[in-house]
Formats: structure tokens, C-alpha cells, sequence
């Protein structure tokens, strides 16, 4: 049993039972779950997570699942950490990481949505599950399908980087290289979507999968003991994850578990070579205008972003704004940040970073704030990013040392 | 001039089922007016009371989006395929 109340077309306000449905029949536009809140106030009070598991189902009341889930019961509860020499670096104050970048089990943000979908796939009884992705939905949908004992088929554009292609077929999964971009595999995904009567993660099941996302911003305030941060810095592709936090903190307020009105102020974050997004907040629009993805931040490469509209919305409405930086941006935000707190994050973490020094030096962000940046996947996934040396080769001497090591800073 | 145009599950109620429709059409405005004309109804499923292309539509020339084209008077060849494609989400 959940507090699911049902389907809401986002658009036009069509209502629609839980079910395995795209969009709404009317206008196309994606659906919203809608949840009996006041049920949910009643219930659950900062007392209930008293004994809870630090996973995402700590806030099932809050999230579409109605059977006993069947995995992603050890995901999220993700650190929070407070970066303090990452602050002094760019000037923030008060500086956090959500760190997702050691999600359970594939290492990104993604665990947290895949755990929706395929839990709804085994509701629905679905015989497979299918999904189009620029790498990291890839690699949790097939881990979460796996562990489901679900048949996945894996549409991703031919480019990707090959951490992400190992990781996705180790599980089993059929991976299929489409020429293309992101966009040209998820028309694809789309049109098999239509055909195959198979759970597509973000098709049939976008309203679900897409829920997982607000226990991201769920545990940031929890973990700030029951606060929303002043700002969030979010890197954004389809513009989702950005959306969903501020759906998530707005039901923390309204049912009571945090202290409203939520001020926070949402920063949305893109790589210059495939920036949509911002380009619409920077013209202080929603007006999308899709563009052709070129940027090392792969994850990221989507250049029809389908909640652009929202997520412009959102960070428009907070009084926010958001920023794009270059592929050399990003490699030294991915530098910056594994220098100075030691986690190695993905291109979209690079993204973030770099945003986030852009901001402070515009002085667009509140430098005295609480401010959260959202590190949504991990380094090992996208080694060609970073160009390091070589490291240096010695016989194993202790003179040869020595003498490599001369005039380095060292305790005496 | 014939040219296939790719009917997505969610307007096929307009179109008695069928997944491929042929019409003869020069531009991608005059493929929907065609559309209209024979499956009453379809035009208010891709367009806006404006008769833009709804925020959620997406129609594809040759697997071209047409938003990188001349949008609804994008040209549409003989033999072309034309795709109505639903958006769907993806990526963070």
C-alpha cells in the first residue's frame, strides 16, 4: 500500500490512475504522481526515521512503490560532507557535497531512480526492462534488473565512454550501440517503446523512475538536520534530478518535516557544448531550444532535454540562475575537487564544481549560505576525462628515490 | 508525391490502429493538414491552440529533428519517412 493518489498530467491537470502510462493521453506532457499528503502529515513525523534504515525507503510514504520492494533496499543514505577546503577554494562559507558518487550499486544517482523502476516493473509484471541512456542509467538499470531477475535491453549512443559500456553488460543486459546522439537513441527508445510491451525506464515508466530523484533532496535536508540549504548547485541533462529535489523539499514543508517556506535557491549546472538549459534561464525563459551536444561531459550530453521546461521553471521561480563551463572547466573542476576532499566524480561533478567557482566569482550565489553541490556520479566511470601523466618508473632503490623525489616538500 | 508518415501508439486511436500513414505533402504543415483532413481530431494531438508544434511533440524528417530545420515548413521530400515522436526523458 502507498499514499499514491495517482497520475496528474503536469500540463494540463488530467488525471490518470496509477498506471504504466508515458504521458498524458491528451497533450504528451509528463505525469506527475500525485499522493494523499495530508494522509502522509498524519503519519510521518521526524520521530517515524527514528529506527529507519538510512535508505531510500526510509521515505516510502512519500515515494510510488505499493508491494514490498524487491531492490534498491541498500540504496542511498549517501554522505553528506561538508567540504571545507573545496569552500575556502571557491569561496563558499558553508560548503556541502551530496555525494552520490558512492551510490549503491553502480555508483550514481541513477541507483536511486532504477530502484523506482524496476520495482514498478515487478509490480506490473513486466517481462523485461529497457532503457536509453548516456551511460550511468545504463549501468543501474542493468545492475537493478539483474538483481530483479528482469531481461534488460540498453539503447546508448555509439560514443560512449567504455567504463560505462563494461559495467553495463557485465550484468547480462543486452547493450546496443546506436549510431547517434542521446537524442537520436531515446526517438529510438521511443518507437521500441511503442512496439515491445517492455518497462522503458524513462518511457512507460518516467512518472515512477523519476520519483527515486526527490530522496536525493530528501536526505540533504535530513542530513542538515531538517533544513533546506540556502542554495543547491544541481548538474542538469534531461533536467529531472533538479526538478525532483525541488519537489522533494517542497513536500518536506508541506507535510511538515521541515520549516517553511523553503527558500532555497536552485542552480542549475551544464556543460558549455550542450547547455539548452541555461540558455533558456539566462534568456529568463522556459523556451527550450535543442541544441547538438559536444562536450566530454557525456552524461550530460542531451540536447532535447525533455524536463528543460521545468527545470528553467524552477530555477527562474527560486530566484536562481545557472551557469555553463568549458570541457577544460570541468576536467579542472573534476581536479579541484579530488585535490581538496579527496572524491573522485564523473564529468557532471566537474560540471557542478566548475559552475559552482563561476557563480561565486559573478556574484550570483550567496557566498555566506548553506550551499549544497550535487555530485551525482563517480571518476572511475570516466577516465578518458581526466589527462594525467604517466607516473614516474624507478628501480626499486632507495637512492633512485631519492633522487625523484629531491626538492619536494617533505617532513623532517 | 508520397511520402510515410510514423504514427506513435498514443495517436493511433485517431488513425483506426495504423502505425504508417502515406500522404502526399510538400512540407511538414501540410503532412498535419493532411493528417487533419483525413483523421479528424489528430491535428490537436500534435499542435497547440496556435498551431505550433506542442511542447511534447516531436517530429522528425529523416530522423531529423525539425526544430534544427525550418520547424513546421521544413520540406518533405518524396519518399521521406516522417516521425511523430512523444518526448521522453533521460539523463540527470
Amino acid at each position: 500500500m502507498s499514499f499514491v493518489k495517482g497520475l496528474r498530467c503536469r500540463e494540463c491537470g488530467r488525471e490518470y490512475p496509477a498506471e504504466l502510462q508515458a504521458g498524458c493521453e491528451h497533450c504528451f506532457a509528463p505525469l506527475e504522481v500525485d499522493y494523499h499528503y495530508d494522509a502522509i502529515a498524519n503519519v510521518l513525523t521526524r520521530d517515524s526515521f527514528a529506527n529507519r534504515p538510512h535508505t531510500i525507503f526510509r521515505y516510502r510514504e512519500l515515494l510510488p512503490i505499493e508491494s514490498d520492494p524487491v531492490v534498491g533496499m541498500a540504496t542511498g543514505g549517501t554522505p553528506l560532507v561538508r567540504a571545507d577546503r573545496l569552500g575556502r577554494e571557491l569561496g563558499l562559507d558553508r560548503l556541502y557535497l551530496k555525494n552520490d558518487s558512492v551510490s549503491f550499486p553502480t555508483l550514481s544517482f541513477k541507483d536511486r531512480v532504477t530502484a523506482m523502476a524496476v520495482n514498478k516493473a515487478a509490480e506490473f509484471n513486466l517481462e523485461a526492462v529497457g532503457c536509453a541512456s548516456t551511460g550511468n542509467l545504463a549501468n543501474s538499470v542493468a545492475a537493478n534488473a539483474a538483481a530483479a531477475g528482469l531481461p534488460a535491453f540498453i539503447l546508448i549512443p555509439d560514443n560512449l565512454e567504455q567504463n560505462k559500456i563494461v559495467a553495463t553488460s557485465i550484468y547480462g543486459a543486452t547493450l546496443i550501440k546506436v549510431r547517434g546522439n542521446y537524442d537520436d537513441v531515446n526517438r529510438l527508445c521511443s518507437q521500441i517503446a511503442d512496439r515491445h510491451p517492455w518497462g522503458f525506464v524513462n518511457v512507460n515508466l518516467r512518472p515512477y523512475y523519476a520519483e527515486g530523484s526527490k530522496t536525493f533532496g530528501y536526505e540533504i535536508a535530513e542530513q542538515l538536520g531538517w533544513l533546506a540549504p540556502d542554495s543547491i548547485i544541481v548538474p542538469m541533462a534531461g533536467g529531472a534530478l533538479i526538478s525532483k529535489i525541488y519537489k522533494g523539499l517542497g513536500e518536506l514543508e508541506r507535510i511538515g518535516l521541515i520549516g517553511g517556506p523553503v527558500t532555497t535557491r536552485l542552480y542549475g549546472a551544464q556543460a558549455a557544448g550542450c547547455n539548452p538549459i541555461v540558455d533558456a534561464v539566462k534568456r529568463g525563459s522556459i523556451d527550450i531550444r535543442p541544441v547538438k551536444p559536444n562536450t566530454i561531459a557525456k552524461s550530460l550530453a542531451i540536447g532535447n532535454p525533455a524536463d528543460g521546461y521545468y527545470a528553467a521553471g524552477f530555477i527562474l521561480k527560486t530566484g536562481g540562475t545557472a551557469e555553463d563551463v568549458t570541457d577544460q572547466q570541468i576536467r579542472d573542476g573534476i581536479q579541484l575537487l579530488a585535490e581538496t576532499e579527496g572524491i573522485f566524480t564523473e564529468t557532471a561533478g566537474g560540471v557542478a564544481v566548475g559552475v559552482a567557482k563561476k557563480l561565486v566569482e559573478q556574484g550570483k550565489i550567496d557566498r555566506r549560505g548553506i550551499t549544497v553541490i550535487a555530485i551525482t556520479g563517480n571518476g572511475l566511470k570516466t577516465p578518458e576525462a581526466v589527462n594525467l601523466p604517466n607516473p614516474e618508473v624507478i628501480d626499486a632503490k632507495i637512492d633512485a628515490f631519492e633522487e625523484l623525489v629531491k626538492g619536494a616538500a617533505y617532513v623532517a | 508525391m508520397s511520402l510515410k508518415v510514423v504514427i506513435p501508439a498514443p495517436l493511433r486511436k485517431h488513425t483506426a490502429g495504423a502505425e504508417i500513414v502515406e500522404v502526399d505533402a510538400a512540407t511538414v504543415q501540410e503532412v498535419i493538414d493532411k493528417l487533419e483532413v483525413r483523421f479528424p481530431g489528430i491535428r490537436a494531438s500534435v499542435c497547440d491552440d496556435s498551431g505550433s508544434l506542442r511542447r511534447f511533440i516531436n517530429i522528425y524528417v529523416d530522423g531529423e529533428d525539425v526544430r534544427f530545420l525550418e520547424n513546421l515548413k521544413t520540406e518533405t521530400r518524396d519518399g521521406v519517412e516522417v516521425a511523430i515522436v512523444p518526448a521522453i526523458s533521460g539523463g540527470v
